[in-house]
């Protein structure tokens, strides 16, 4: 291969690439550097500029200090909320859906097409065509405006993105090795302890990060379901800019802004590539 | 496969009581989520037949939900704002996300550090991209607003106030989350090329450009009709990102169907109506994925032919 490296093409290659990767990069960098600045400061001038020295306390006001229609917690409630949400929907809808997508894939039963093409179909079928239904189930079961109820919603709905995961991973497995367990006498249960699950760490882990990114930033059902201090951090940023308009404190919102999509950008960094995978994954449904 | 198991000759009762863990385990998480998709959705559908209002009841009225919901200003603007956000983010998305992928495929250094920026966005909330581009786009604290303060004192940007500009304002925030998930389909599309065909392409002499055009882009259409799909169907649903960056206003500018059946269902409590927009959405919906899944059907039925 010649060098090209400073040919014309090269540098114009290099050129647009990085003025598009400043406009990806722009609105995190002009949060996290307002993150910083006093509210005061973003008054004077706009919301983009770098700061003259850096208020820190604005993460201390907004993850316990400022208030969201009567209560003054900031947003640490709310980040909790989310976790208790997030954490045992992600777990519980990963684990049936593994058990699910092995079952449908491998064990095989009298019906396991059917059911497995209707699950699926909870891919496509709008939020909004749930919404009243959940609302009257959640009510009748005791449920609504509890943390349980959406982890039950996120549980239930993630099984169509969780078994779909799954069942393409597992039907790479051969046939043959789950026959021969069977002949041997081992159960459903233990041949998925003993053969599937430890075949299964990279299907798990694109199936968590990709449940947990989608229940941690999910909106809709969070702001329909919860009302005050059950609500998910989604829900309490829509609220904290309502109840601020008047005075807007953009500096603390800025802040509480970045708590509320570290979680997800974090496991973004660490898990990139299983990130990446589960959107494709998703995609060739 | 299940004549494994016939050499066990146990009693059918007492096999069917050993084994019921088992069939818990598998019928119950599945038949939930089954039983959810179809009685919901048929409730909904039902519920959009019936005189309800602030609690559901029975009765029929027909279409009538349906008529005054189309009738509606509201469900008319979200229906043509629909169209111009559809057809104008998916394009530029495609286009965008085309462009990046093809960019990164010229080995160029720095080509992972560079992916991950393209698709970060992905991983951050509707609500805080929202959040985020409303102060941006904000004339008096954002762009416009940095603009005058160093001295370009006739720059206007002002989209986010201004009624017949302000549904773009949601299109370059949709842009900028998702268009890094066309780039991610078509780099993976571009890189599965066959090396074989590009290479004959340069032997007969083709450019660089005259390849990718005459011999690489043709093979990027299953994946581009895909991405076309995915991003339709987010864009028929669109919800928190128009809540959180323009809350359907200034006044119902930015009115969007899923905005609708929200303020329909829960703000003024027509559950009927809701419900019969939240249908109409279904509908829209199908028109897009019938076609997708009869093209896929006939794309399987030649690959297995082939």
């Amino acid at each position: 291969m010649r060098d090209r490296a400073f040919a014309p093409s090269r540098i114009l290659i290099y050129l647009v690439v990085t003025l598009f990767a400043a406009a990806y990069l722009a609105p995190l960098v002009v949060v996290v550097l307002n993150s910083l600045r006093t509210n005061e400061e973003i008054a004077q001038g706009s919301m983009i500029g770098w700061p003259k020295h850096l208020a820190w306390g604005n993460y201390a006001l907004a993850w316990s200090g400022f208030c969201v229609a009567e209560t003054c917690a900031g947003i640490r409630p709310y980040m909790l909320n989310s976790a208790l949400i997030t954490i045992p929907a992600t777990i519980f809808s990963t684990l049936l859906g593994a058990i699910a997508g092995y079952a449908v894939s491998l064990w095989r039963f009298r019906g396991d097409n059917w059911i497995y093409g209707i699950v699926t179909l909870g891919l496509f079928l709008p939020q909004q065509m749930r919404l009243l239904p959940w609302t009257f189930v959640l009510r009748d079961i005791g449920l609504i405006n509890t943390l349980s109820g959406l982890v039950l919603i996120h549980t239930i709905q993630g099984l169509s993105f969780t078994v779909l995961f799954c069942r393409n991973y597992y039907v790479a497995i051969p046939h043959e090795l789950i026959s021969a367990a069977r002949i041997d006498g081992a159960g459903f249960f233990r041949i998925f302890w003993r053969i599937i699950l430890p075949l299964s760490s990279p299907i798990l882990i694109v199936t968590v990060i990709w449940q947990f990114t989608h229940i941690w930033n999910e909106f809709l059902y969070g702001v329909t379901f919860t009302t005050g201090q059950q609500q998910p951090v989604t829900a309490a940023l829509i609220a904290l800019s309502a109840a601020i308009a008047d005075i807007p404190q953009h500096g603390v919102q800025s802040a509480a802004v970045i708590i509320a999509a570290l979680p997800t950008l974090l496991i973004y960094l660490l898990g990139g590539r299983y990130f990446v995978r589960g959107l494709t994954a998703g995609a060739v449904k | 496969m299940s004549n494994a198991v016939s050499t066990a000759t146990r009693p059918a009762t007492s096999d069917m009581v050993r084994r019921l863990p088992e069939y818990l385990m598998i019928w119950v998480p599945l038949l939930l989520s089954a039983a959810h998709l179809i009685s919901f959705s048929i409730w909904t559908i039902w519920i959009s037949f019936t005189p309800s209002t602030l609690i559901p009841v029975s009765g029929w009225v027909g279409l009538r939900n349906y008529t005054s919901v189309l009738a509606s200003r509201n469900w008319q603007i979200a229906f043509d704002n629909l169209l111009l956000f559809g057809s104008a983010f998916v394009l530029l998305s495609l286009i965008t996300g085309l462009l990046l992928a093809i960019l990164l495929d010229q080995r160029i250094r720095g080509e992972n550090v560079l992916r991950s920026i393209f698709l970060y966005p992905l991983a951050v909330s509707f609500v805080v991209t929202g959040t985020v581009w409303s102060w941006l786009l904000n004339p008096g604290i954002g762009i416009e607003k940095l603009a005058h303060d160093l001295g370009w004192a006739s720059f206007h940007f002002d989209w986010l106030v201004n009624r017949d500009m302000a549904i773009w304002t949601i299109v370059i925030a949709a842009i900028w989350q998702s268009s890094g998930f066309a780039m991610a389909l078509f780099l993976a599309g571009l890189r599965s090329v066959d090396a074989d065909i590009i290479k004959a392409a340069q032997i007969d002499g083709a450019g660089p450009i005259r390849t990718y055009w005459r011999v690489i882009l043709p093979t990027l259409w299953p994946i581009t009709i895909t991405v076309v799909v995915i991003q339709l169907q987010f864009a028929i649903s669109a919800f928190d990102l128009v809540r959180a960056l323009t809350n359907g206003g200034p006044g119902i500018a930015t009115q969007l169907p899923a905005l609708v059946v929200y303020d329909l269902m829960f703000q003024r409590s027509q559950l009927g109506r809701g419900a019969a927009a939240a249908v109409l959405m279904l509908l829209i919906l199908l028109a897009v994925l019938l076609p997708y899944a009869a093209w896929r059907y006939v794309q399987r039925r030649q690959a297995t032919h082939a």
